[in-house]
């Protein structure tokens, strides 16, 4: 356990730290301007490439507790990064950095589409953009079909699971909370009656080794 | 002064207004996106087929073609995904459907984000952590394929559509082409009717 007790430090080994909040909130708002469909790629390429404030391990860290808990994945990442090192003021200039220009631009967008909705052009436009963001995010859930393979529920598990969410939630249009909470609660169980059956038997073969 | 620049003002003048919508609706609004945002494991798109049960068919709010439009604006520019949720809510209520979507989304799980991170300097990876990340990645996977079949919703009847969305994928896990280009493409393929 030391690696992980040396990565959740909040330095990292060899790099630079943010030096105020108004550093954060620039850095966070340069990454978030060049995502397009998606920041998580320019956050690696920001944090750790350019500012070094993470190093790669520090990342991956942070970015599987942003994606476990819930919310989005980026705001999460900034909120835990920024408290780390300037409190609630560091989480509040880190998701501001993230959401108020991009947000801006958004509305804006939105309403110079307000003044041309009328026009049978940019409602088909808007339609074929429309069918490229499913794809967007259909091609999200086929690149995350590889990480299944660390899973110990198993892959043939996982599908079922995943089919069953997809029928339930998408297909029958059943409210999302009573599908996550029950589906979520059978995963869960089933991955920690797996996980705890492995500790075991990883600690039996350590014993055993000795 | 001109047309166009009257038809402008009146526009960002409906942004005060709340669409029909009463306080107790807003409320309800807000409430609903509360609850969302401890739900959505995987990132804020996740919750999109449930946003569109609730706002298209349980409420009648917007309509599909408004849900769809919120999502593919909110991708054609810059910054988190999440922003989609603030157009829709801009399409519900106005100014105070914004706040009440952004708000009742961030709140939740921005604070539930807060104290993990503070209580896992303290102790990390438990199999209570590891248990809920492996139980609900499956979960998140069957989720982001709802989305994508709920978006389609304005679409799915036309050939050319499916054909559009298996090219976007194939390019976008094959290539590292922007999504910026596959966006305008489908622009371009909207307005020569491939999507109906």
């Amino acid at each position: 356990m030391a690696e992980a007790a040396a990565s959740a430090a909040p330095q990292p080994v060899e790099g630079r730290l943010p030096q105020s909040p108004g550093e954060m909130f620039r850095v966070f708002n340069r990454l978030a301007l060049q995502g397009f469909g998606g920041v998580l790629p320019i956050a690696h390429r920001e944090l750790v490439e350019r500012e070094q404030w993470l190093s790669a391990n520090q990342f991956v860290e942070l970015l599987a507790l942003g994606q476990v808990l819930p919310g989005p994945n980026i705001i999460n990442m900034a909120i835990i990064f920024g408290d780390r090192h300037f409190g609630l003021r560091g989480a509040f200039a880190a998701s501001a950095g993230l959401l108020t220009v991009p947000l801006a631009i958004v509305l804006a967008l939105s309403l110079l589409y307000q003044q041309f909705a009328s026009q049978a052009l940019v409602t088909a436009a808007l339609r074929g953009m429309g069918v490229v963001a499913a794809g967007l995010v259909i091609a999200t859930a086929v690149k995350l079909l590889r990480t299944l393979d660390q899973n110990p529920l198993g892959r043939p598990l996982c599908y079922a699971l995943g089919a069953a969410t997809l029928v339930m939630v998408g297909l029958l249009r059943w409210p999302m909370v009573w599908v996550v909470l029950g589906l979520g609660a059978v995963g869960m169980a089933l991955a920690w009656r797996l996980l705890a059956a492995a500790d075991r038997a990883a600690a039996a073969k350590e014993a055993a080794g000795r | 002064m001109p047309v166009s620049t009257l038809n402008a003002l009146n526009d960002t003048w409906a942004l005060l207004g709340l669409h029909g919508l009463g306080w107790p609706q807003l409320l309800q609004l807000f409430g609903h996106f509360m609850l969302l945002s401890m739900l959505a494991v995987g990132g804020a798109i996740t919750t999109a087929p449930d946003m569109h049960r609730y706002l298209v068919h349980e409420q009648g709010w917007i309509s599909d073609a408004q849900f769809t439009a919120s999502v593919a604006i909110a991708q054609s520019a810059p910054g988190p995904n999440i922003l989609f949720v603030a157009l829709v809510g801009l399409n519900v209520a106005g100014l105070m459907g914004l706040l009440a979507t952004m708000l009742g989304i961030m709140l939740p799980a921005s604070l539930v984000a807060w104290s993990v991170g503070r209580l896992r300097r303290q102790r990390h990876n438990s199999i209570v952590l590891r248990a809920f990340t492996a139980g609900l990645t499956p979960l998140t996977l069957g989720l982001l394929l709802s989305t994508g079949w709920v978006l389609l919703a304005p679409t799915r009847q036309h050939g050319g559509s499916a054909v559009l969305v298996l090219l976007t994928v194939g390019l976008m896990v094959r290539t590292k082409i922007s999504p910026l280009w596959l966006i305008a493409l489908g622009a371009v393929a909207g307005m020569l009717g491939v999507t109906g």
